[in-house]
């Protein structure tokens, strides 16, 4: 049943990782570390707002919150597979780890969906 | 340099032991000796019960792979110098059966090799009048890497997938099938990814890596692997649009 | 010959051992690929923390700001800095496996893997570089 699955989440396991690789370590360092220990001045409520006036920054937002999602979701669920042998639970894990990112992308686009203009 | 080395070679004889034991023997060293020269010495004057595969000892039949201080190795090629002061640890190929001493079993491997079709597949063969088939050096580069793989099995050894899941077909048979897929003269792309897009074929693969490392040919299976994962994902996308 | 040998996969005498749970503390390359895997923990970690930031932009100002003040507390301080270690290894190791993944040929011939490495990190600067200006604009 997941063979012909397989590729598709191959794919979206690809780009999330590309996504992940190219853009959260700047992301990371400047909501994580940057503006909350002051190093660096975060950016306004309004500004963030006058940010996501743009449909392609809720785009941008939603791909880079989905995509890295379920990255970790088919990544996570073979390290299972592999470095504990859980594969009695194969199929457990598989529902959780994708219905996980499933459940986030879904909660990430109605968000972005509801943010005032 | 000592006059001599200690190897701990893993014996394993099923009449009278349940399980592999070490067993040390003192080895001359010489500096231009290999850890086959010294299991070959093993055998001729020390204990003629030892057992083990090699052919060619040059690097090119595939015949030696056994594990040498913890790590997959051609033994022909593992000199004795750069396992000083020693002991050196001779144990048959991990993740294989073993059947006797340093002999496994390659029977699941060679059944996956042909199950790959390591072969130039053509729906129509060119006739004899029609003359050779002719490749460029362009096309020649395109698989010529996939092509100087030995079959030595130290790639599986290597590769902790195929110790948790000995039903992965494997790092040399799908680089294999790729020496085949990229040739410009086959044309057994689509009989070949059926075989490799199922279960146990590449998608069981998670890049670990560790097979391109230990290959002593440098094919670079791991490399061969994700292009074809990459082949596979492409063509599963054409066959979603509606001229297939 | 009357009838083909037919071979026992599982063979009483042959010796299998068993792997261990643990085999990926067995060798440093292991070990290191395991911690690569386990990077995708953190990924989808920060991934949340963006989709609680979006929770709270869209509740108002006064949630936003609770939000930023619960940033600024040291476990969270904490696990940004670990978590900003392993998408970084996420990153370096990812850029490094490109080349070996995607074949790249131009005009018939191999692109050089130091190459296709070299414009995924270009490709990261840049990109980092436009995030921060957007973001640090104001």
């Amino acid at each position: 049943m997941t063979r012909p699955l397989t590729p598709l989440l191959w794919f979206l396991f690809s780009v999330g990782g590309t996504l992940a690789a190219l853009l959260f370590p700047v992301h990371l360092f400047l909501t994580g570390l940057a503006f909350p220990l002051g190093w660096l001045e975060a950016p306004s409520y309004a500004a963030l707002l006058g940010l996501l006036k743009q449909p392609l920054t809720r785009l941008y937002l939603f791909v880079l919150i989905a995509l890295p999602l379920f990255h970790w979701a088919h990544r996570f669920r073979y390290t299972l597979y592999d470095g504990l042998q859980l594969k009695h639970l194969t199929e457990l894990i598989a529902v959780l780890c994708y219905g996980t990112a499933l459940a986030g992308s879904a909660m990430a686009a109605y968000t972005l969906w509801r943010i005032p203009y | 340099m000592p006059q001599t080395v200690t190897l701990e070679v893993a014996r394993y004889r099923p009449e009278r032991e349940a399980e592999p034991i070490i067993e040390t023997y003192e080895v001359p060293f010489r500096k231009d000796w290999v850890v086959l020269d010294a299991l070959n010495h093993i055998k001729d004057k020390l204990d003629g019960t030892l057992s083990f595969r090699w052919s060619c000892r040059m690097g090119v039949c595939g015949s030696c792979g056994m594990t040498v201080n913890g790590r997959p190795k051609l033994t022909c090629a593992a000199f004795l110098s750069d396992h000083l002061p020693g002991p050196i640890r001779v144990e048959p190929l991990r993740y294989f059966p073993v059947v006797r001493d340093l002999v496994v079993d390659i029977t699941d491997f060679m059944r996956k090799l042909k199950k790959v079709k390591p072969w130039i597949i053509r729906k129509e063969e060119k006739p004899l009048s029609e003359g050779e088939y002719r490749q460029t050096p362009d096309e020649l580069d395109a698989y010529k890497q996939f092509s100087m793989c030995i079959n030595c099995m130290i790639c599986y050894s290597a590769c902790p997938i195929y110790g948790l899941e000995p039903t992965f077909i494997g790092p040399a048979a799908i680089a294999l099938a790729q020496r085949y897929n990229r040739d410009s003269r086959d044309q057994g792309a689509g009989e070949r990814l059926e075989i490799l897009s199922e279960h146990d074929g590449i998608w069981q693969c998670t890049f670990v890596g560790e097979c391109t490392k230990v290959c002593p040919k440098n094919v670079d299976p791991a490399g061969a692997i994700q292009q074809y994962k990459l082949t596979s994902a492409l063509h599963w996308v054409r066959t979603l649009l509606p001229r297939g | 010959m009357s009838s083909p040998a037919r071979y026992t996969p599982y063979h009483p005498k042959w010796y299998r051992r068993r792997v261990s749970v643990w085999w990926w503390l067995e060798t440093g390359s292991y070990t290191s690929f395991v911690l690569r895997e386990l990077t995708s923990v953190f990924v989808a970690i920060f991934a949340v923390v963006m989709l609680w930031e979006l929770r709270a932009l869209a509740q108002g100002p006064a949630a936003y700001a609770t939000f930023l003040a619960r940033l600024k507390t040291p476990p969270f301080l904490a696990l940004h800095a670990l978590a900003f270690l392993f998408v970084v290894f996420h990153s370096i190791t990812w850029f490094n496996l490109a080349p070996k993944a995607m074949a790249v040929r131009f005009r018939g011939k191999r692109v050089p893997d130091l190459v296709v490495a070299g414009l995924n990190y270009g490709a990261w600067l840049f990109l980092s570089v436009v995030v921060a200006f957007i973001l640090l604009r104001g």
